[in-house]
């Protein structure tokens, strides 16, 4: 029994962290509470971390707790960077000197804004440290979605991963009714494709008599009942992990729910669940119904082709750094999904030592984190009047007032843009490279267009900050060391990926066999 | 491999550490810094463009073997020819600017940053494009050339004109469209390299990979486009009078005597020397497209108003001339072209930083604003002269050997081209002489007598001089230079599989 579950550890380990750090809530005094659970987090993490680098160097693909989980080198990757961006979010959420103080969750979540209860909560400085806890369960959540082996799992790991999100989502400090509400329509929307995805396992389950991915493999291989239960349970499927993902049209969440969330949530949700989402699919589409494969490309294709369409251009018009930040993350959604439909993997004729897909969007996926999170930091330090201030008119001149900010953020959306020498450029590249070895080289060009389109946006945010005259309401305050930790880590992770990205590659195609 | 010293390294990296350094030093120490930073790049590239004569100085390292991309630089005699115009363009523009910082001109806004921010972006521009000139991995080649874009938008966005922001985002949306269509093509060479056995960017690898006809075109387009975008030809062109118009003429100067300079150089490197089968498909559309750049640019350049688009719209011409030897498929012509990529870069930015000088004092470079500038400012004048002289191919100048070259190379091939291009020349002579006619003859208004107080000072007798000498050294004296671009462009034809035509004495057409 215990051999089973051991191989799954890391998992186990943040989940018993969790809650150990509920256990903190009552035993710690008020004062040292956000210090003691920011650091037993961060230890929870590093920790699991170390475990999954053991586990994943010694190479060892494997089944674990009674097949339920897959201990395979993608998922043992995925965990690895969820790991790594949980701690950089960690930093985040613990930071405290930009918000002057005070952290950026709502002293008391439950009090109804601008009532008696919240300025008695403020007065007496009270805080929700439970979103440390809230963040270890939903990054269990993920991990587990990630490494699923059967279906039913999946869908636990969905719900796990997603009710701590929508908590967090609507915690934050200053504009309340925003963050309420962008909680309240993830919270409705998630639901709803929670339910699809359920109602998907029922079909797929009553076409394949099982839950487990490689029972469903078998039984679409041996065509034994008519395909059209099938089909029908991919697609309510896909639509499930397709909204987590944030794909054409299950996108309308994302803008509203980016901008009401508080920003360091929104930095973990971009990142962490897109990860999580991203290797979700891969395995539910290459592992299960890889045989399938001719029927959900050109479905899916259509999906990348108006993800990508739709994240640039309603991009264009954006006016605000945040709302900006999500439309770039669909685009980014419809990238990664670009790849996906490429379907190159050593299970149809790839070389061992060659970039496939998996590959490929794990690379795009790290790339694409540093990035983020390191985007996400430096908009939480741009301020008027104690709140953030995200609007173009707030960021303008920006650069020209602090140069090195303005750099390391022009580096962070140039890496989004896949501007040579940054690690975007090497993510897509790859990821181009995979779907064109896929027979999909019509697919690559549009993609390059959308790029095209995306990056004059990205430049937009550099024009607006290096080109007007500095905006003298907003406050540039200086990062406390957790944020500062997180934008260099950002900076340099993102050149040093772009200038020498074959150690992650390597790691990235040593680590690309799922099995089941 | 032989050699011990990476010479070809240094040289590119040289101009980035002397970057880097040059941002974080401010103030005048840093743009002292900067100039001997393009001092030091001088003499190494001379020094490499001379050791390259003798030896073989490629660099061959594993980049991302997982995806057959190398570290791979060598310089041929064309390599050799634009590293030599970078290193020598770089010092002089950044002396032409020196003053920028104290700019007082009305049609200039008020500077962002100081004098050492721009020799910094200056010499990040000079190191990218070194690496482009020096790549021999398609990859590589494309990183760089994505790369020269950033610094410089901040370039245009920094210095310049009121509407530099829009100026500046034109030309890097034009750029980047191009840049990615390029991205489609290279991600390509992939495909087909991974599919043939083993991926490779290295451009000597490619042409012998055999592929489909349809294939190789659609790769052909995607790299022609962007070259054609940076060269700039016609209608992919607008890009180039705006930013001119609206930027620094030291940061136009390097811009067209530089980076543009890449389009052309890609096309004989890339399209020629990767895609040869589908480079003699396209071959008709391209000469239709150089001849209309040729004839469109200049008529373009005798109705302007403004002296820098005058001047960017000379250069759509001579691009075209450029072009057009490329793909007539004669050695003649197309050691003619990489001459001429060499004169025209030094002539057009004589041009540019001339009318520089201009701008520095009277504020403006609308032509109806000056008149009779020669007899306040003879030397100056002058410099105009010969620099617009140059321009126009007169004999004993650089120019007029590459563009006789290119005539007398292309007649065979294409001779109709040739008929209508030689009128490109005739228009040249209007386009020069008439806005010399219109700036510095006649007698000066009293605006002009208020603000053209000075002739030429020595900082800018000093920056101009190198380079109107060496474009009468190459225009008396060709030969040598000569020799090191034909062994590119013979390279090049016997990869394209084309003979030279018999001359029509000894029986050819």
């Amino acid at each position: 029994m215990l051999e089973e579950f051991l191989p799954a550890a890391p998992v186990l380990l943040v989940l018993l962290g969790g809650t150990i750090a509920i256990v903190f809530e009552g035993a710690v005094p008020r004062l040292v509470r956000p210090t003691v659970q920011a650091a037993w987090a961060l230890l929870v993490l590093i920790g699991a971390f170390g475990w999954t680098l053991v586990n994943w160097s010694a190479n060892a693909p494997q089944l674990a707790a009674m097949n339920a989980l897959t201990l395979d080198g993608p998922s043992q990757l995925t965990w690895m960077l969820l790991l790594f961006f949980g701690a950089l979010a960690v930093l985040l959420f613990a930071e405290r000197r930009v918000g002057g103080g005070e952290s950026p969750f709502a002293p008391n979540a439950s009090a109804v804004p601008s009532s008696q209860a919240e300025r008695e909560a403020i007065a007496a400085r009270q805080e929700q440290t439970e979103v440390f806890p809230l963040l270890l369960f939903s990054l269990a959540g993920m991990m587990v979605f990630a490494a699923a082996n059967d279906l039913l799992t999946m869908f636990v790991a969905l719900e796990v991963l997603s009710f701590p999100l929508y908590v967090l989502c609507g915690m934050a400090r200053r504009r309340r009714l925003l963050s309420q509400e962008a909680s309240l329509k993830y919270f409705l929307l998630g639901a709803l494709s929670s339910a699809i995805f359920l109602y998907g396992v029922a079909l797929t389950f009553g076409y394949a008599g099982s839950f487990h991915f490689r029972d469903i493999d078998l039984a679409v291989q041996s065509n034994a009942q008519s395909p059209w239960l099938l089909l029908a349970g991919l697609a309510l499927l896909g639509v499930g992990v397709l909204f987590k993902m944030g794909a054409v049209p299950f996108h309308n969440w994302v803008p509203d729910v980016y901008q009401g969330a508080p920003t360091p949530v929104t930095a973990f949700m971009a990142i962490c669940t897109k990860l999580a989402a991203t290797v979700g699919l891969l395995r539910l589409l290459y592992v299960a119904l890889g045989s399938l494969r001719w029927d959900w490309q050109t479905a899916l294709a259509v999906i990348a082709v108006a993800t990508m369409v739709v994240g640039s251009l309603i991009g264009l018009t954006q006016t605000d750094v945040k709302r900006l930040l999500a439309y770039s993350s669909i685009a980014h959604a419809g990238f990664i999904l670009v790849g996906v439909v490429g379907a190159v993997t050593t299970a149809n004729g790839l070389a061992d030592d060659r970039v496939g897909s998996v590959a490929a969007i794990l690379v795009y996926l790290a790339a694409y984190g540093l990035a983020t999170m390191g985007a996400f930091a430096i908009v939480t330090l741009v301020r008027r009047s104690g709140a953030e201030a995200t609007s173009f008119a707030a960021w303008s001149g920006l650069g020209r007032r602090d140069p090195l900010l303005g750099v390391l953020m022009t580096i962070f959306l140039l890496s989004m843009a896949g501007i040579p020498l940054t690690g975007g450029f090497i993510g897509k590249v790859a990821v181009f490279a995979a779907a064109w070895n896929g027979g999909y080289s019509w697919l690559v060009l549009i993609a390059v267009i959308a790029s095209l389109v995306t990056a004059g946006f990205y430049f937009h945010v550099i024009w607006v900050m290096f080109g007007p005259n500095p905006n003298d309401e907003t406050a540039l305050v200086s990062p406390g060391i957790g944020t500062q930790i997180v934008i260099w880590v950002g900076v340099v992770g993102t050149l040093l990926l772009g200038v020498l990205p074959g150690p992650l590659l390597d790691i990235a195609i040593n680590s690309a066999g799922f099995i089941r | 491999m032989s050699n011990s010293i990476p010479l070809l390294t240094i040289l590119g990296v040289l101009p980035l550490a002397f970057a880097l350094i040059a941002f974080v030093v401010r103030g005048k120490a840093g743009k002292q810094l900067a100039l001997v930073g393009s001092l030091v790049t001088l003499a190494v590239g001379v020094w490499a463009f001379f050791a390259a004569g003798s030896g073989d100085l490629s660099e061959l390292v594993p980049w991302i073997p997982q995806i057959g991309a190398w570290y791979a630089l060598s310089l041929d005699g064309m390599g050799r020819a634009m590293v030599l115009l970078t290193v020598i363009l770089v010092p002089i523009v950044l002396g032409a600017e020196w003053t920028l910082d104290q700019k007082k001109a009305e049609a200039h806004a008020e500077p962002r940053w100081g004098g050492n921010v721009f020799g910094a972006l200056a010499l990040l521009v000079e190191g990218f494009a070194l690496f482009v000139f020096m790549s021999a991995d398609v990859l590589l080649f494309y990183i760089f050339f994505e790369a020269t874009l950033i610094p410089m938008f901040f370039l245009i966005t920094g210095w310049g004109g009121a509407k530099r922001g829009r100026a500046a985002m034109k030309f890097l949306l034009f750029s980047l469209a191009g840049g990615l269509v390029m991205l489609f093509a290279v991600i390509g060479v992939y495909g087909i390299t991974a599919g043939a056995g083993q991926p490779s960017f290295l451009i000597d690898d490619f042409a012998s990979i055999p592929m489909s006809e349809t294939v190789q075109k659609v790769l052909f387009a995607g790299f022609f486009i962007a070259f054609a975008v940076k060269a700039p030809m016609v209608p992919v062109h607008t890009w180039l009078p705006d930013t001119a118009e609206q930027a620094l003429p030291g940061a136009t100067a390097l811009l067209v005597g530089i980076l543009d300079k890449i389009g052309t150089f890609g096309m004989i490197r890339i399209c020629l020397g990767m895609l040869p089968g589908a480079s003699l498909w396209a071959t008709p559309f391209v000469v239709v497209l150089a001849v209309i750049s040729i004839i469109y640019g200049a008529v373009l350049a005798i109705t302007s108003t403004n002296l820098l688009r005058l001047v960017a719209y000379t250069s759509v011409s001579h691009f075209g001339f450029m072009v057009l030897g490329i793909f007539a498929f004669t050695t003649t012509a197309m050691s003619g072209s990489i001459f001429y990529m060499l004169a025209h870069g030094f002539s057009s930015a004589a041009l540019f930083l001339a009318v520089g000088f201009l701008l520095n004092r009277r504020g403006s470079v609308e032509i109806a604003d000056f008149g009779g500038v020669q007899q306040l400012a003879p030397l100056l004048a002058g410099v105009f002269l010969i620099s617009g002289l140059a321009t126009l191919g007169l004999p004993g100048t650089a120019n007029f050997v590459g563009e006789f070259s290119i005539m007398t190379g292309s007649w065979q091939r294409q001779t109709a081209a040739v008929v209508i291009a030689v009128l490109g020349t005739v228009l040249a002579a209007v386009y020069v002489l008439w806005a010399y006619q219109r700036v510095f003859t006649g007698q000066p208004t009293d605006a002009v007598k208020q603000s053209v107080t000075s002739d030429l000072g020595g900082r800018e007798k000093l920056v101009i001089g190198p380079l109107i000498a060496l474009l009468l050294l190459f225009g008396f004296y060709p030969q040598p230079m000569i020799n090191v671009v034909e062994q590119t462009a013979s390279t090049t034809m016997n990869v394209v599989g084309m003979t030279d035509p018999l001359p029509g004495s000894m029986g050819g057409k």
